[in-house]
């Protein structure tokens, strides 16, 4: 094997696909040095730990906008997951005289039924745009504004405060000094990265979005490929919003609102091709990084809480332009 | 000699249309068998029968004798017969090795990439492909592209290929290539099903051809007895002769209605000097690299020459400015009709009217009724086959959008006309339509340049300039001989 193919291989070179996967690096090696030039307290363990656990539930949602992304689809309705499943799961738990919906079913049902409902919305989703073939960009900004207006009819526009023990556990509790939080969110990316590079079920994700009839010519089930990459992107929104309520101690009514265009940002910054079938689930962290940095320098560096979202969007803008300029191709 | 494949009674309908009825098709085993016939013929859907995509609706398909496969058994059908598509199968994101072993990188457990690219780089290096296993699929050139599918269709183990108009994107050199290569799959037994619209290459590598028209078998015979005549009269349905240019006497002292002066594109063309005159047809001719579709996009305002001018009718135009160009009177039918030809949802009317739409209405309105008088006059004038002016051009067979695109390119009475390989892809009939409309603008008074890389089209030129490396280095007036001609566009002789 060795002696037969040494001629038409040669020796290992860097590959652009691998440099494009740390383009981002410097990027965050320099945000970091900036961060710590402006306040030495940057760099303490807990502003660091801080900044990683704000950045979890954004980061489970860029996990799945991305395979969703790489799949040649589209997914919004992800943010109004985050509210409503956990709303949903908790209104069925809680009594009625705590804005539930009065089923006060057994506790520890909670967190099954807030996966579950996160798995069915996907499910509905991969319905509409698998089955019946209707625009993912339409069908999901529909199902955004239909699964909103679902939570805040179910709660009355309440946020849920009396939540079960159990229920906030995840997003609190810390395993080997670190939150839970981070450790779900790094097994998960760990696990992810390694099925789409690694395996064929998940490369077959890749073939859909580069070229979806070519890969039905050669024998991948596309739509049931699709589906299934509907349903983990329901299952992680929910597992977010799940996180974000134990870390807020409540379910909001507003709940993940406004993420979805911070989850489209860094994907894009992060290289993942909104046009299907380029980018990695690396990137895409390495994104929710670069985001969750500049957010935590500007609020550092004191800047007005009026002007910090105008800040924060320009510097996505002025990224996303450095991210085309650097990779040299044009971002699609 | 044995049957390696045989298609009895095929008989297949889409709602009303019958796409083939009760056809059949027999190949020997080893022969390169050619499958010819028009736009629509049916030649598409008997592929996609004995490939096994489709059942047929009456009929059967035998490999060597045994009844196929069923038709969910997607492996066992792949063990049979493999096809390289017209349209690209391959995953342009992902790297060759991946798509080599697309849906197969591994059984199960992880995909281990170093052993995936060393078996790729093996079945590259068997069938002497000179690609880097690791390029993304996106960056290959057609014919590499083309060939890699190539490998990956015979790596399923199958003995029998398609290969449906595998020369369509290819120029002169690549096809010799592929011919090559087809020779050497044959010599080692490989059963070759070929379809393709130029009967010169079905002449060149097959022993027997199959014709079909309006759905049906007209005849198979060997490729050796049968005269071209015969062929195309097999296929047309009529005793039509080749394409037989018009007689023209273009007058030296007639207006020059396009020029070129000093033009050059680094990379592309360097110092070409061109001057059209009212009344001749002039051939761009030369091999893919020889800078004659960048010259001739150059003209009609599609790229921008580093230095030099380009000159419409008179009138200077700025570089790069396609609307400058159509205002001076221009027409052009651009390299791919699917990128720059047509807007493939809307209709016939809409796509040929659309540089004419000014002057249908007023203040911008576009008249209906005028558009579709105009229209109609298209269609019947270069007997585009559709059911009406509201069909959508995306709808139409290869043939017949050309053609909507050509009538585009002619909706303003063009005084110099820009036509760059207009008969690709196209049926025997069409180009002949093609072809007769170019001229017919001539007669009119346009001048026009025509690039093509098939010597038979060029046959209408008045002359014929072709290209190397970028450069004009010969003139050729009508009459010049084939052999001559390839000749100097593979810079064997530049004298």
């Amino acid at each position: 094997m060795t002696t037969s193919t040494g001629a038409v291989t040669p020796a290992p070179t860097v590959r652009p696909a691998r440099l494009r996967d740390l383009a981002l690096l410097p990027a965050i090696a320099l945000l970091v040095l900036v961060g710590a030039l402006i306040d030495p307290a940057f760099l303490s363990r807990d502003n660091i730990v801080n900044v990683l656990q704000q950045q979890t539930e954004l980061s489970l949602l860029v996990l799945a906008e991305a395979i969703i992304l790489i799949a040649g689809r589209f997914d919004l309705s992800l943010e109004s997951t985050v509210g409503l499943a956990p709303a949903l799961a908790v209104g069925l738990v809680i009594p009625a005289t705590a804005d539930g919906l009065g089923a006060e079913l057994p506790v520890w049902t909670a967190i099954p039924l807030c996966l579950l409902t996160g798995g069915l919305i996907g499910a509905f989703n991969g319905m509409l745009i698998v089955r019946f073939r209707l625009s993912a960009f339409i069908v999901t900004l529909g199902m955004l504004i239909v699964l909103r207006g679902l939570q805040v009819g179910l709660t009355g526009g309440q946020n849920l405060f009396e939540l079960p023990e159990s229920f906030l556990y995840l997003g609190n509790a810390r395993w080997l000094g670190l939150p839970a939080s981070i450790w779900i969110c790094g097994v998960l990316f760990a696990a992810g990265i390694a099925v789409l590079g690694y395996f064929r079920h998940g490369r077959s994700i890749y073939a859909i979005g580069g070229n979806a009839d070519a890969a039905r010519a050669a024998g991948v089930r596309t739509d049931r490929v699709l589906w299934t990459v509907f349903v983990i992107g329901g299952l992680l929104a929910a597992l977010a919003g799940l996180l974000m309520t134990g870390r807020l101690g409540s379910v909001a009514a507003d709940q993940g609102n406004g993420m979805i265009f911070t989850v489209f940002a860094a994907a894009v910054i992060g290289g993942v091709s909104m046009d299907g079938g380029k980018g990695t689930l690396f990137g895409g962290l390495c994104g929710v990084l670069v985001l969750g940095l500049i957010n935590n320098i500007l609020t550092l560096a004191g800047v007005s809480a009026q002007w910090i979202q105008a800040i924060y969007g320009a510097i996505i803008l002025l990224a996303l332009v450095m991210a085309r300029l650097t990779s040299g191709k044009a971002q699609d | 000699m044995s049957i390696a494949v045989e298609a009895r009674d095929i008989t297949k309908r889409f709602g009303p249309t019958v796409a083939l009825s009760g056809v059949g098709i027999s190949i020997a085993e080893g022969e390169t068998h050619a499958l010819v016939g028009r736009n629509g013929a049916g030649k598409s859907t008997l592929v996609s029968i004995i490939t096994g995509l489709q059942p047929p609706d009456g009929g059967e398909v035998r490999f060597g004798g045994e009844p196929a496969p069923p038709i969910a058994d997607r492996d066992a059908w792949r063990r049979r017969v493999a096809c390289v598509y017209q349209k690209s199968t391959v995953i342009p994101t992902l790297t060759v090795a991946e798509n080599l072993f697309l849906n197969r990188q591994a059984g199960r457990g992880p995909i281990r990439w170093r052993s995936l690219r060393d078996r790729a780089a093996g079945l590259l290096a068997q069938y002497g492909l000179d690609v880097d296993a690791r390029t993304v699929a996106g960056e290959l050139s057609v014919e590499q592209r083309q060939l890699v599918e190539i490998a990956r269709a015979l790596s399923f183990g199958a003995r029998f290929i398609i290969l449906d108009e595998p020369t369509a994107q290819l120029d002169g050199p690549a096809i010799e290539r592929l011919f090559e290569r087809m020779r050497a799959l044959r010599e080692q037994g490989v059963t070759m099903l070929f379809i393709s619209h130029h009967l010169d290459e079905v002449y060149e590598i097959c022993q027997t051809v199959t014709v079909y028209r309006d759905a049906r078998h007209v005849i198979s015979a060997p490729v050796a007895g049968l005269p071209h005549d015969e062929l195309v009269a097999a296929m047309t349905g009529e005793a039509a002769q080749g394409y037989r240019a018009g007689e023209r006497a273009p007058d030296p002292a007639a207006p020059v209605v396009l020029a070129a002066a000093g033009l050059s594109l680094a990379g592309r063309y360097q110092e070409v000097d061109l001057a059209v005159r009212a009344g001749e047809v002039v051939g761009l001719a030369g091999s893919g690299a020889s800078g004659k579709v960048g010259l001739a996009e150059t003209l009609v305002g599609l790229r921008r020459a580093d230095t030099g001018t380009v000159t419409v009718n008179g009138t200077v135009l700025r570089p790069g400015d396609v609307t400058a160009a159509l205002r001076a009177g221009l027409g052009f039918v651009p390299r791919d009709r699917h990128q720059e030809g047509f807007v493939p949802l809307l209709s016939i009317a809409e796509n040929g009217t659309l540089p004419i739409a000014h002057k249908l209405g007023r203040f911008g309105v576009v008249s209906p009724a005028g558009r579709r008088a105009r229209a109609e006059r298209m269609i019947e004038s270069l007997a585009i086959k559709a059911s009406g002016p509201e069909q959508a051009v995306g709808e139409l067979s290869g043939g017949n959008a050309q053609k909507v695109v050509m009538a585009r390119a002619l909706a303003d009475d063009p005084k110099a006309l820009v036509v760059i390989n207009p008969t690709v892809g196209v049926d025997v009939k069409s180009k002949q339509v093609l072809l007769a409309a170019v001229e017919d603008a001539v007669a009119r008074g346009a001048g026009a340049v025509l690039v093509s890389d098939e010597p038979a089209d060029l046959r209408i030129c008045d002359r014929v300039l072709v290209m190397f490396h970028g450069r004009i280095v010969k003139e050729m007036p009508r009459g010049w001989a084939e052999a001559e001609l390839v000749a100097v566009m593979e810079g064997v002789d530049t004298r």
